[in-house]
């Protein structure tokens, strides 16, 4: 599928087992730069232990990891992880305010966000700026996700990674976010891959698809491939009789 | 104290014998093995301070001193088995603050070096740093294991491992030493400590009898201290690998 693109991130043959357990088995592909990419498939295909390979927090056990064509060993680990960046399914938040959490990356940097970057950045992606100073316990899921993203937007990263960040929310805000995703990737030209069970959202936001089962990838394309996926599993898998 | 005056203490362990025995408590085996462990252990140690005390024997100072660590060691190891290689940082941080101790105590004259002394403050400094670990490592394995999403998060966003553990390291620093520091705000009010108290039934002047424990109480602030900070400080970078990952493992 990416043949006439060129890969932010390839993978060649990677195995990953936790333990005794085989997770990912065989993985090769190409994730095109500046590209929306839908990785689908049922739960235990091995989809977020994918993602996690793509950012360094897990390491492939044999097979090669390339990150703009360049091995993914040669990356120090921060420097890889601010290139590409993840927002995960829990959207997990430090202690305190809006802005604590916005600022972290920088902090973690020994860096500061001014408060008026940080407005930017919640408008960015369509929450009020006078939020900055809101308990993130008292945000809603859609509000949590929408600050989840932001605070990864922190580091620039020129890939992003979304991990079932829809899953949980209504139709309003799982229209906001998949709004804001398209922007952010026609603005900045950022490359995505995001993972999604909802295929109505693959095909419609994606421009190409990954269909993933049982540690493998077993259908690669542009999304409408979702529409009359040559595979009989993932024909029974996009009918909902595989899952 | 003579032996048959000793033998009729046994009546405190009698009752609550009787208690468990008529509650249906079920606590009747564990307490006669505890009551026949202490006597045995603490009579052997009794003896055996008595042979060092007599013989004033450096290496016999030392032999003892080492055998409280081992045996210190290997009590306080357990509760951080998910840490990699526990037994020797419980080891060496109880190494570390034993030498600590004695080496301020001993060289600003401030306790003989003698084994009447040694010994005794070695074994409440070598005691309350092995509490102090279990506290640690008690809390600390709870932590990690019920905040990996936040370390996880701060890993994903270019954080060192030092930053994605901070949080978790320092609130079982604190947790840890807590039941130190609050202990010594009611010292004296609620309770009489235990040495001063039997200094003064062995028919010690009270002040001198206060002002040891005091010592000992600034001791085992140190102690607890050193504890934390050195167990917590060594135990961190063995959660994760090289390439700033968290190896996930059952932590508790």
């Amino acid at each position: 599928m990416s043949v006439n693109y060129k890969p932010a991130i390839h993978f060649n043959h990677v195995d990953f087992s936790f333990g005794e357990t085989p997770v990912l088995k065989g993985i090769t592909g190409s994730f095109p730069e500046g590209k929306i990419t839908t990785l689908v498939g049922p739960s235990g295909a091995g989809k977020t232990t994918l993602l996690k390979l793509c950012n360094g927090l897990l390491s492939a056990q044999s097979g090669e990891v390339y990150i703009k064509d360049k091995p993914i060993e040669d990356y120090e680990p921060v420097e890889l992880r601010r290139l590409v960046g993840i927002a995960l399914q829990s959207a997990p938040m430090v202690g305190g305010s809006i802005y604590n959490n916005l600022s972290l990356p920088l902090e973690l940097q020994g860096q500061t966000l001014s408060k008026a970057e940080a407005v930017d950045l919640l408008q960015d992606v369509g929450l009020d700026g006078e939020l900055l100073d809101r308990k993130v316990k008292d945000l809603s899921g859609g509000q949590r996700q929408k600050v989840s993203i932001a605070r990864t937007l922190v580091n620039k990263p020129e890939v992003l990674l979304l991990d079932e960040i829809t899953s949980s929310l209504d139709r309003t805000s799982l229209k906001e976010i998949e709004e804001l995703i398209i922007k952010i990737n026609r603005k900045y030209g950022t490359t995505i891959i995001w993972i999604t069970h909802n295929l109505q959202q693959a095909l419609e936001i994606g421009d190409f698809t990954w269909v993933m089962m049982d540690g493998e990838v077993v259908e690669t394309g542009e999304s409408d491939l979702l529409n009359d996926p040559s595979n009989d599993k993932v024909r029974r898998f996009v009918r909902g009789e595989a899952e | 104290m003579s032996y048959l005056t000793l033998s009729i203490t046994l009546i405190f362990v009698v009752i609550p014998l009787l208690l468990s025995k008529t509650l249906n408590l079920g606590l009747e085996r564990d307490t006669i093995v505890a009551t026949l462990r202490s006597i045995v252990q603490l009579l052997a140690v009794g003896y055996v301070l008595k042979f060092v005390f007599d013989s004033e024997s450096l290496i016999y100072i030392f032999l003892m001193v080492a055998l409280m660590i081992v045996a210190a060691t290997h009590n306080a190891q357990k509760k951080g088995a998910a840490i990699q290689g526990i037994t020797s940082k419980v080891a060496v941080t109880l190494i570390f603050v034993e030498v600590l101790t004695q080496g301020i105590l001993l060289g600003f004259n401030i306790t003989p070096a003698t084994a009447q002394y040694i010994i005794p403050i070695s074994g409440m400094v070598i005691g309350n740093s092995m509490v102090l670990s279990i506290l640690f490592l008690n809390r600390f394995t709870a932590e990690v294991e019920s905040h990996q999403d936040e370390t996880e998060l701060i890993l994903s966003l270019g954080g060192t491992p030092k930053q994605a553990i901070h949080t978790q390291l320092i609130n079982s620093i604190k947790a840890s030493m807590i039941p130190t520091i609050e202990s010594q705000k009611t010292v004296g009010l609620v309770q009489l400590p235990g040495m001063m108290s039997g200094q003064i039934i062995a028919g010690a002047d009270p002040i001198q009898a206060v002002q040891f424990q005091l010592l000992i109480m600034f001791l085992l602030l140190t102690t607890a201290a050193v504890t934390s900070v050195m167990l917590g400080f060594l135990s961190y970078p063995t959660l994760f690998n090289q390439r700033m990952q968290l190896m996930k493992k059952e932590f508790t």
